[in-house]
């Protein structure tokens, strides 16, 4: 292994300086402000736009053991053309798998614009040798993985070896090659606004294209005071050194109005043009029928039933 | 000092909650300001019973002829409230007797409906009935307390779970009712209780995609535009009688399941 920078380079300012400035997160303000932006009422027009958007970020996943190539080419196609009865409802940005399942992914996704994303560097721990994730990584990009998804060694973290996982961060980042990297924080294990602040900052600084809230293995997962605090950060970076970094929220936004409230959040701390796949992911997979059950109901005016969307 | 007494505010019944409407809306009837119900109360009603239904049905049917049969008991305890709010105890006992009656069929539908069928083949074939889901009822306006029971117990008995219309004229007894039913054991959204105007609630319940059949007991004139909005996912359409007893109507709201199992060598 490398010997890890003791202080993260990619700040202007070394951490130890800048951690001043990372600051601590006002916990009460930030729930407060995350609360009163889920209560905006977005109707019709807007309701629909939103919708429509959340369908064109979401990294429709699938991580499970029982994972077959049946039914990563079953959810390919549902990446592709969400709703088979409505051409009209766009394409999802990626689908999210383990890599031995890229080829199939890959194979069936070839020319959709659709991307393929693999989770990668010892999914969902990350309590693994920094070696075997570099090669975890490599194996994903060769197997045609265009994104890759990467967990943060949180028992690093937690017990202060930030640079552990900044070090790991920058080698992942060099391993992914033109593949789009995504940092996964799995916010659930870090225990405080602060750390997740933290860790947002060490995440980017090492050269994080995106940044991730969870694994969707644990709860809570991206609520919206995690996403918050997470853009606040990103916001930061924008302002401080005009990089544009990334969000995806993925895990426990199982419904359209969750992912429209994430959406607006996203709007109010980012702008406008942060609501694009380039810069915005929703990691999901129930949540696409329900968004498709609303569209429709939007358009017949009837609610609609799980019954007649497909089962994945 | 005189004491000032609580005043009752009628409300919906919606998962086993007694909720106002989520529009806030009220309207008088009865001398009350009674819940005046949206098209999104209709919404969560059915969710409530939808996500109530898979457990009811998969309760014993002995189990379920017992929970309604505890209906009746906390029925029977309020007979001076209910007899002020229909056309008297004579119509609350009968209400009563009637919710026994259904309770007692609960553990005999599949003996009388289902059955084993002589078939030409190597196959054990046998039926059995099967609940058909979230049913809808538009409750009838008079007898205000029977006409609910009589249109309420036979989707309940076979195991679906129902949301209903109160008469929007005569809903007293049926927030009444709720409340028996609150105490009775029966599962939360297991029976859903709406009160407002039926030409606003009946017509997002016929188009609803996830309700499975529609009793029209009380559509009166606007049964035909109601079809054709139940149409559009083949809901199961009854015409209830406001009186009637008979396990024909329990067999209304069953799906039968015929099953061919390969028998010999």
């Amino acid at each position: 292994m490398a010997q890890a920078p003791v202080l993260p380079a990619g700040f202007e300012l070394p951490l130890e300086p800048r951690l001043p400035r990372i600051g601590s997160v006002d916990a009460v303000a930030l729930e407060e402000r995350a609360g009163s932006l889920a209560k905006r009422s977005i109707k019709r027009d807007a309701k629909v736009f939103a919708l429509r958007l959340a369908i064109r970020t979401t990294d429709l996943t699938t991580l499970e053991g029982a994972d077959t190539p049946g039914k990563v080419a079953a959810l390919c196609s549902k990446a592709m053309r969400p709703d088979p009865t409505d051409p009209s409802i766009p394409s999802c940005a990626a689908i999210c798998v383990y890599p031995n399942l890229v080829p199939t992914a890959r194979e069936r996704l070839e020319g959709s614009g659709v991307h393929v994303a693999a989770v990668a560097t010892g999914f969902p721990s990350g309590q693994y040798p920094t070696s075997i994730k570099v090669a975890d990584v490599r194996s994903a990009v060769e197997l045609g993985a265009d994104e890759i998804d990467m967990v943060i060694d949180r028992g690093a973290f937690l017990s202060g070896r930030y640079a552990k996982v900044y070090d790991e961060v920058v080698r992942v980042k060099e391993a992914c090659g033109e593949a789009h990297l995504k940092v996964i924080l799995e916010t659930g294990e870090l225990g405080t606004y602060d750390n997740v602040r933290r860790a947002t900052l060490l995440a980017i600084a090492g050269g994080a294209d995106f940044v991730k809230t969870s694994t969707g293995k644990i709860s809570p997962a991206a609520t919206l005071p995690i996403a918050l605090c997470m853009l606040e950060a990103v916001r930061d970076v924008y302002f401080e050194t005009g990089r544009r970094v990334g969000f995806k929220a993925a895990g426990g936004i199982r419904q359209a109005k969750q992912a429209v409230q994430h959406l607006v959040v996203v709007h109010e701390t980012l702008g406008p043009e942060w609501l694009t796949p380039e810069l915005y992911r929703l990691g999901a997979s129930s949540l696409l029928n329900d968004i498709l059950m609303q569209l429709r109901k939007e358009k017949t005016g009837a609610y609609q039933s799980p019954d007649y969307f497909t089962l994945d | 000092m005189t004491r000032l007494p609580i005043k009752k505010t009628y409300k919906l019944f919606v998962g086993g909650a007694f909720p106002r409407s989520e529009s806030g809306r009220t309207y008088e009837a009865e001398g009350q300001n009674v819940a005046r119900a949206s098209r999104k109360d209709v919404r969560d009603a059915v969710r409530a019973a939808r996500a109530a239904q898979p457990g009811w049905a998969g309760a014993t049917a002995y189990n379920r002829g017992q929970v309604l049969y505890r209906l009746a008991e906390m029925v029977e305890a309020r007979i001076p409230e209910f007899a002020e709010l229909c056309s008297g105890r004579d119509e609350v006992e009968r209400s009563i007797d009637r919710v026994v009656w259904y309770a007692g069929w609960a553990d005999k539908l599949p003996q009388v409906l289902g059955g084993a069928n002589p078939v030409a083949g190597p196959y054990f074939n046998f039926t059995i009935p099967e609940p058909t889901g979230v049913v809808a009822v538009l409750a009838p306006d008079e007898p205000p307390l029977l006409g609910l029971v009589t249109r309420l117990l036979p989707p309940l008995v076979g195991g679906n779970a129902v949301v209903a219309v109160a008469s929007e004229q005569r809903p007293l007894a049926a927030i009444e009712l709720a409340e028996a039913i609150a105490t009775s054991d029966l599962p939360g959204g297991v029976v859903n209780l709406l009160t407002g105007f039926r030409s606003e609630l009946a017509p997002v319940l016929a188009s609803h995609m996830d309700v499975n059949a529609l009793d029209l007991g009380a559509a009166n004139g606007a049964a035909a535009e109601l079809e054709q909005l139940a149409a559009e996912n083949v809901k199961r359409i009854v015409h209830g009688g406001v009186d009637v007893q008979s396990p024909w109507e329990i067999a209304s709201f069953l799906e039968l399941k015929t099953v061919w199992h390969p028998i010999g060598q």
